[in-house]
């Protein structure tokens, strides 16, 4: 299990590289980029932040889209609360590394024991690797220079795409994302159809937006969408 | 981006996005019971992505830009992660493409 923890922070690693590169190339100086790898420490919200910045867009409008993405490391940390039992700084500590990996291989185990275990594990060799990861990145982008010339421009998108390829697909992320949901008061079980209508609106209204509103509100346009798709009606009227 | 500007970015998203992990221990959970608002939770990361990857294809600020080199590079991209490929073969693959064709 410490084994499958370590592989789960080197594998991670390959992300960090990619978001120290993503992050010097919309213009954060490599403290910058590492500082957020440090305290941020949740991938996508970076990535997220980054790329808002690179198309120009407001620190507000980064902060706005880069705050949505990690509303979901609160469904974790709901559901790892009892499972971690922590309090005092271990629980202050834990908040820190509460992000899909320590949650998905924490959830992943057959007693509460292994969870911890898994927990801590996991989260030591993803905050290591990712920071590691971060820094190399970062050095490499700003060594290497214009990063059009390499690509980069390219890469991004490329890399966001593989980001959001499994949640597209039946099964694979949802596997954590499920357990997680399971918290309190059950998920209608979704299948692959609600995602993919979801990604499909929400390029649209990106596309649509792009000329007419400044740059980084088709992003925070298209997450507000959600809303509307999703019907929150119901809301208020609890079962 | 000015490097004051960077700082408070890099230190407000750090600032908030340990608060919205924190919330989830300390919060009662009642607040977070709704399915409803879970799963628009769990499907924010779906829109988001989606979005970013239209602009950062597309728009150099609010115009739209059809750069070849890049287009093709994502497009080289998008069969890799349609194969399966690892995260960094796609990473690679993108940028290697897109930095031959600028070279010729």
């Amino acid at each position: 299990m410490i084994r499958d923890a370590v592989g789960v922070g080197v594998a991670v690693g390959g992300y960090g590289v990619a978001f120290g590169a993503a992050s010097i190339s919309a213009g954060f100086s490599p403290a910058q980029t590492s500082v957020s790898s440090l305290l941020t420490f949740t991938g996508g919200t970076q990535f997220a932040i980054a790329g808002v910045i690179a198309g120009g867009g407001t620190a507000a409008a980064a902060l706005g889209s880069g705050y949505l993405l990690g509303a979901r490391n609160t469904l974790y940390a709901l559901r790892l609360k009892p499972v971690l039992g922590v309090r005092g700084w271990r629980r202050a500590v834990g908040a820190l590394v509460t992000i899909d990996e320590s949650t998905a291989m924490a959830l992943g185990q057959a007693n509460p024991g292994l969870s911890r275990l898994a927990f801590w594990w996991t989260a030591g060799a993803v905050y290591f690797f990712w920071n590691l990861a971060t820094v190399l990145g970062a050095l490499g982008a700003q060594a290497l220079g214009d990063p059009r010339r390499f690509g980069l421009d390219a890469a991004v998108p490329a890399a966001f795409l593989a980001l959001l390829a499994p949640r597209l697909r039946a099964r694979a992320v949802p596997d954590n994302a499920r357990d997680v949901s399971r918290g309190a008061g059950a998920v209608p079980r979704q299948t692959a159809a609600v995602p993919r209508r979801v990604a499909l609106v929400g390029a649209i209204i990106a596309v649509a937006l792009i000329p007419v509103t400044p740059p980084g509100v088709p992003v925070l346009a298209a997450c507000l969408s959600l809303a509307v798709v999703i019907d929150i009606r119901p809301l208020r009227r609890r079962p | 981006m000015t490097t004051a500007t960077g700082w408070v970015v890099v230190l407000l998203s750090g600032v908030g996005c340990y608060a919205l992990k924190f919330a989830g221990y300390a919060m009662p959970q009642r607040w977070f019971g709704h399915p409803r608002l879970r799963s628009l939770i769990e499907l924010m990361p779906v829109a988001l992505l989606s979005a970013l990857i239209v602009v950062e294809t597309l728009a150099a600020g609010r115009h739209y830009d059809w750069n070849t080199a890049r287009l093709v590079g994502f497009g080289v991209g998008a069969i890799a992660v349609r194969r399966d490929a690892p995260f960094i073969v796609v990473v690679a693959l993108a940028a290697a493409t897109a930095a031959t064709l600028r070279l010729l």
